[in-house]
């Protein structure tokens, strides 16, 4: 009675004291429920009705000394009972208007003494005892049991009380009886809700699971997390406890964005807004709304924090198409209209064919239905949601409305047989929002553990249903025809409809759906558990063209299909291994089918189906089946070839060889699927190693010169992948392959093949042999043509290429007089990081020629470079500030330039607290070009730029080593700097440098001792560490640099000590 | 005796000289000993003591029962006739070597032919509509709810005639027939299981020809 009084019934808003009970219809039938309990109390439980309450109820009454008989003391207008308790005194006690009582018994006989008046009794009563439960049972007792009121029994609540009082179990009882009560009203309640307020908790869970996938995953992250504040799910799918459900709220999210402090969220009926604060499902405060209310998360979300809002957009695609989580299948949207489904076709299905066999391997799909706890089992929950899920799709569900009205009117009668039909419906395989992953509220990351490489991941999407308000198809009916005889035919029928069925168009969504819909599907994916090989052959006819459909796909999974076409795979037949292997290629297009297909060894075998002789010059008709066998087998590898754990697999199984047996092949349909397998999983280094050592570059090579635009476009990609080694850039030149790399840049149509081929050309382009070899085919001019009005991956690549290209001091020239200096400038204000990093570097490569840094200055490209100092990638920073060192080197008035950036110098300053090396070795370098401009030193040493070096010293990286030491010799040229070096620790490290093999440390180092030599106590310190030695030795080395620091740090040291010397000796 | 089966095997070789001729498919070893087969397949049957012209039906139902699975009599029947060339109600040795190669290793032409021969029941040259209801009216389940249980048979027939009934006749020709085999292989057989499977097919040759071979 606790939890409905104080949540379910509403109270006039002065909730506190003596708040009013609103007259409003659920109150009114909260009130006659409460009322009845106490009329038959004293009745039903005669026993406990006896037990005297802690306190009294005391309300003011509207009865008068008159209307109370028998069994009363009535004196006056008081009145007392006369049943007492052990101390004398009256149960009831009645002073106008005041009436006290004190047991049940009392209080059912009052309520039957009102007559007419019992509502408003029982109202002024329940106003006034705002915590009957307390009062009848003391608040030791009552908040004893409360607390564990969730799963224990009765006897073991009596274990807990037992020393509170030997009339315990009495109260146990009494509390289960009110406790039952309590839970019969909040049914109630629920029953109320579900027909009043159409909560729909799917939407918001399809956004919220969409937001953790394209928010939280990934370098662009938009939030930091996201989670409900309940893992439980009630059967309605709402997290939102049934006393808040009243109010239309489904869930609370606590939400952390980036930039601003945590929000927490309420998901309602009326929309979404920020609240009080509830951070965990029982706290009683702050479910007050703090906000506007804003439409959907996303509104929200981007009204408050400002970088959601910024980011949010460039994943438009995973907004549109909310992938969901792998555990979580196919959550159903929400829209009422997309929810039609026609319900009648799953429960045809459901019992016809085979099904416990298919249902169980269904219930391996390692999904949980979730059970509701016991606390709120026995509240029947269930009943109600089913019944509002009911109306619910049957408003949309044409055919289904009838039966749907039908349902609803049997009503609570029929409820037993509801719930049944709503279990049913929502066996797996069913897609429906009760499926509900048990740990929803976090993010599950194992379910990711898959990579893939391919960006153009198809995930799994929310399924679209079609409307079933329409007027289904014709086909739909003939289709629903033929799956009939398709059950109930003997195999000469079966082939016959089979043969039938393959006249539909089944590429058309329509008749794909309409398969699945009649419960085609089921029967066509047993067939191929059958001995007739007709019935497979004719089965996997129709599921390879069907599988093009997502949803179809998902389904064949879903059933178990998958594990009986890959063990067709086995089969002696060519055509079934064939026709099995043309199927897996469509279906494995998503991660969990490629899963399927390894665990179930499928990868193994159709390796095996690459065995054949792929380059006779006549074949047998046989011969001619094992190649087609083949080019099936490599379509399904290309497919399955997505998932790194694939391709590890196809390596296992001793495919490589094979693979590049079949690209020898002259036709152009196996090479498509051989070559764009290997492309796949060139992304593997040992694929690369392979493709380079089983000498396949020279096939690849050769394809590329192929008239297939697709052909090409996978060669190229492979070469792109694989030339990240020199040998095989090596290789790609000894067979001529750059050519027709450099002449597949005129193909800038199409957009792929250019990505791909310009790719090839960047990585090939990382040997100066090749640059030179595609300089004969003017291969530069056309890649700065291309610097411009390209897609982003066309122009990384492009980009990356005339970086590599402008390392040669002649193609510098080019690159100018070809105007690529302004493309490139232009693409500095871009933001895909990958594109940043190769213009910085090409940018900074150009700057070592005077007149391009002029252009570059010019156009203010310096500052644009600087400026990306602040993006947040590292990769991005370090390459700018490597870009900044030949611009500053090489620019006019370098010093006046650096200046007039404001906060430049010290943005600089703060990137040495990066974590990143490479970054810190870049903003070295960069710091020390800056600090030969003495004002800027200054600046610089205003910033704190000489602790920062100095905390950086203890490193062992030497590329660092060598930047940081340049850095700091430079920066000793400024006030007291050098000393400061020295008391900040930085000379002692610096000493063991010297023991570093990298000549490049010896000649950084030994510049920045002898600058910092020049302080007598960093001379000492030197001298401590033993820096003499090999600074002696560096003497001897061929550098003159090297030789004149070296010297003359010895020379300080010397000095000092003859210094030392003579003070001894003259004072 | 040894003359007798020497006498014997002359005359074998010379039959299956000229048989060969006209059996394709088989080398003339393989026809001797599908004709030693014949030989012993008589012999079983020859019970009377008279001699007959050949396997009759019974027999060869019974052969194609026992060793090709087959279990359609109208089918079985198809097939006899079809083995049964002149229509002497007998497989003479002739029909025997000459049908099985088509039987065993027929290629897709021949098979077309050959299956058209046996679907066609009443040997007019046209599957008619009433024939293929006629051997498909127990291959579907019938409701026992539907008013008309042949309803779905009916429907049945009514769908392959619209998918192989090319020049719109209401029956099948030769010609409907072979094009729609050729579109679609699966209806090779599509009016019921008249040729051997694989492994009956392999079961029977290794039995012919490798265990005679052994003895």
């Amino acid at each position: 009675m606790g939890l409905s009084l104080t949540r379910a019934a509403q109270w006039t808003p002065a909730s506190s004291g003596t708040g009013k009970l609103e007259s409003t219809p659920m109150n009114e039938s909260l009130l006659k429920e409460i009322l009845s309990f106490a009329e038959q109390f004293g009745s039903q439980h005669p026993q406990e009705a006896l037990h005297v309450f802690q306190e009294p109820l005391q309300w003011s009454t509207t009865l008068m000394a008159s209307d109370f008989k028998t069994d009363y003391d009535i004196s006056d207008s008081d009145v007392q009972s006369n049943e007492r308790d052990s101390e004398g005194l009256p149960l009831l006690q009645l002073s106008p208007p005041t009436v006290s009582v004190r047991s049940f018994s009392q209080l059912s006989k009052l309520v039957h003494l009102a007559e007419d008046k019992k509502v408003e009794e029982v109202q002024a009563c329940l106003e006034e005892n705002r915590y009957p439960v307390v009062k009848i049972l003391g608040s030791i007792v009552a908040s004893i049991l409360q607390g564990e009121d969730t799963d224990t029994d009765v006897l073991s609540l009596v274990d807990k009380v037992k020393d509170q009082g030997k009339d315990s179990e009495v109260k146990v009882k009494l509390f289960l009886f009110l406790r039952n009560l309590d839970n019969k009203l909040l049914s109630k309640c629920l029953e109320e809700i579900a027909g009043k307020i159409r909560l729909d908790p799917t939407a918001v869970k399809n956004e919220v699971d969409s937001l953790k996938q394209s928010s939280i995953e990934g370098e662009k992250r938009v939030l930091k997390s996201i989670q409900y504040t309940s893992d439980y799910i009630f059967s309605n799918g709402c997290r939102a406890p049934p006393w808040r459900q009243v109010h239309g709220e489904m869930c609370y999210l606590v939400i952390e964005p980036c930039d601003t402090e945590t929000l927490c969220v309420t998901c309602s009926t009326a929309g979404v807004f920020l609240n009080g604060g509830v951070k965990q499902e029982g706290e009683e405060s702050g479910y007050e709304r703090t906000s506007d209310v804003h439409r959907d998360l996303r509104t929200l979300l981007k009204s408050r924090s400002p970088h959601f809002a910024e980011n949010i957009n460039t994943q438009d695609f995973a907004v549109q198409e909310p992938p969901s989580t792998q555990k979580v299948q196919h959550v159903e949207p929400v829209d009422a209209e997309e929810r039609g489904q026609p319900q009648s076709s799953y429960e045809q299905r459901e019992k016809n064919v085979n099904e416990n066999a298919r249902q169980s391997l269904y219930k391996t799909g390692g999904e949980k239905k979730y059970e509701p706890c016991p606390r709120w089992r026995n509240l029947g929950l269930t009943s109600p949601c089913g019944e509002a899920e009911e109306k619910k799709r049957s408003k949309s569900s044409g055919e289904e409305k009838s039966d749907g009205i039908q349902k609803r009117k049997r009503g609570a009668g029929a409820k037993g047989k509801m719930k049944a039909e709503f279990s049913a419906s929502s066996l797996p395989g069913r897609p429906s929002s009760q499926k509900i992953k048990t740990s929803a509220g976090s993010m599950s990351l194992d379910a990711f553990s898959e990579s893939s490489s391919e960006s153009e991941e198809e995930e799994e999407q929310p399924e679209r249903r079609q409307e079933s308000n329409t007027d289904l198809p014709s086909e739909y009916w003939q289709i629903q025809k033929l799956v009939k005889y398709l059950k109930g035919g003997d195999q000469t029928a079966t082939v016959l409809t089979l043969c039938a069925m393959m006249d539909f168009n089944l590429m058309q969504e329509t008749c794909q759906l309409a398969i699945r819909d009649v419960g085609g599907l089921e029967v066509l994916i047993n067939l191929l558990d059958t001995d007739e090989v007709k019935c497979k052959i004719g089965s996997l006819k129709i599921l390879r063209k069907i599988s093009h459909n997502v949803q179809i796909r998902r389904a064949i999974v879903d059933m178990g299909g998958l594990q009986s076409i890959v063990r067709i795979l086995d089969s002696p037949v060519k055509d079934l291994k064939a026709l099995a292997a043309e199927t897996i290629s469509n279906v494995a297009r998503f991660r969990r089918a490629r899963r399927t297909v390894r665990q179930y060894g499928g990868i193994k075998k159709l390796v095996k189906l690459l065995d054949c002789v792929p380059n006779l010059a006549s074949l047998s008709a046989n011969q001619e089946k094992d190649v087609e066998v083949a080019r099936c087998g490599a379509l399904a590898l290309w497919s399955c070839s997505k998932s790194t754990k694939n391709k590890e697999a196809i390596r296992k199984a001793v495919g490589i060889p094979l693979l590049g047996r079949l690209l020898q092949s002259p036709h152009e349909n196996m090479l498509i699927p051989v070559v764009g397998t290997l492309q796949e999983c060139a992304s593997e280094e040992s694929y690369r190693i392979a493709i380079q050592t089983e000498g396949m570059i020279k096939d690849l090579v050769k394809n590329l010169s192929s008239d297939n635009d697709e052909l090409q476009m996978h060669c190229a990609s492979a070469i792109f992948k694989c030339a990240e080694g020199k040998q095989t850039r090596d290789l790609v030149r000894e067979y001529k392959g750059l050519q027709p790399l450099a002449s597949l840049l005129s193909k800038a149509s199409n957009k792929q093949l250019l990505a791909a081929a310009t790719g090839a050309i960047w990585k090939c382009s990382i040997s100066m042999e090749n640059v030179a070899k595609f300089q004969e085919y003017k291969a530069l001019e056309t890649l700065v043509g291309l610097l411009t009005n390209q897609p982003e991956e066309v122009l990384v690549n492009v980009v990356g290429a005339v970086g590599e290209f402008a390392r040669i001091p002649a193609n510098k020239a080019i690159i100018r007089k070809c105007g690529g200096i302004k493309s490139l400038v232009n693409l500095l204000t871009g933001t895909n990081q990958a594109l940043l990093v190769n213009v910085t570097n090409a940018v900074g490569a150009c700057a070592t020629d005077m007149d391009n840094m002029a252009i570059i200055d010019q156009l203010d490209g310096v500052r644009l470079v600087w400026s990306l100092l602040k993006n947040p990638s590292a990769e991005v920073q370090s390459s700018a500030a490597w870009a900044l060192c030949p611009c500053i080197n090489n620019a006019k008035d370098a010093g006046e330039m650096v200046r007039s950036l404001v906060g430049g110098l010290e943005l600089i300053v703060n990137l040495l607290k990066s974590t990143n090396n490479e970054v810190l070795a870049s903003i070295c370098a960069a710091i020390a070009k800056i600090a030969k401009d003495k004002e800027n030193l200054a600046v610089l040493t205003d910033h704190g730029v000489v602790p920062l070096l100095a905390k950086q010293t203890n490193t062992t990286d030497d590329r660092l080593r060598r930047h940081l030491a340049e850095a700091i010799g430079h920066c000793c040229m400024w006030g007291s700097n050098k000393a400061s070096f020295g008391d900040a620790g930085a000379v002692a490290p610096l000493v063991r440098y010297l023991k570093s093999k990298d000549k490049e440390v010896h000649q950084s180092t030994a510049m920045a001792l002898y600058q910092l030599s020049k302080d007598p106590n960093n001379c000492i310190t030197m001298h401590e560490k033993g820096v003499v030695k090999p600074l002696i030795h560096l003497m001897g080395s061929d550098e003159e640099m090297l030789q004149e620091a070296a010297a003359g740090c010895v020379r300080n040291i010397r000095l000092l000590a003859q210094a030392n010397r003579n003070a001894v000796l003259f004072n | 005796m040894s003359e007798m089966s020497a006498m014997n095997r002359k005359v074998i070789q010379t039959l299956a000289e000229t048989i060969s001729k006209h059996a394709e498919h088989f080398n003339k070893t393989e026809v001797e000993f599908l004709i030693r087969e014949f030989n012993v397949l008589l012999g079983e049957q020859t019970v009377s003591g008279r001699a007959v012209p050949g396997l009759d039906r019974g027999t060869f139902r019974s052969i194609l029962h026992n060793i090709f699975g087959m279990t359609d009599d109208m089918i079985m029947d198809g097939v006899f006739r079809t083995f049964d060339k002149d229509n002497d109600s007998f497989v003479s040795m002739k029909e025997w070597v000459e049908g099985l190669s088509v039987f065993l290793r027929g290629t897709l032409e021949e098979q077309i032919k050959y299956c058209f021969h046996v679907y066609d029941l009443n040997g007019d040259n046209y599957v008619s509509r009433e024939e293929m209801f006629h051997m498909l009216k127990n291959s579907l389940i019938r409701q026992p709810t539907e008013e008309d249980p042949d309803e779905g048979i009916k429907d049945l027939v009514e769908i392959t005639l619209k998918k192989m009934d090319y020049d719109h006749d209401g029956r099948l020709s030769f010609t409907d027939f072979e094009k729609s085999v050729r579109e679609e292989n699966l209806l090779l057989e599509a009016f019921g299981t008249c040729l051997p499977d694989t492994t009956s097919i392999e079961s029977f040759e290794h039995h012919v020809f490798q265990e005679q071979l052994e003895q």
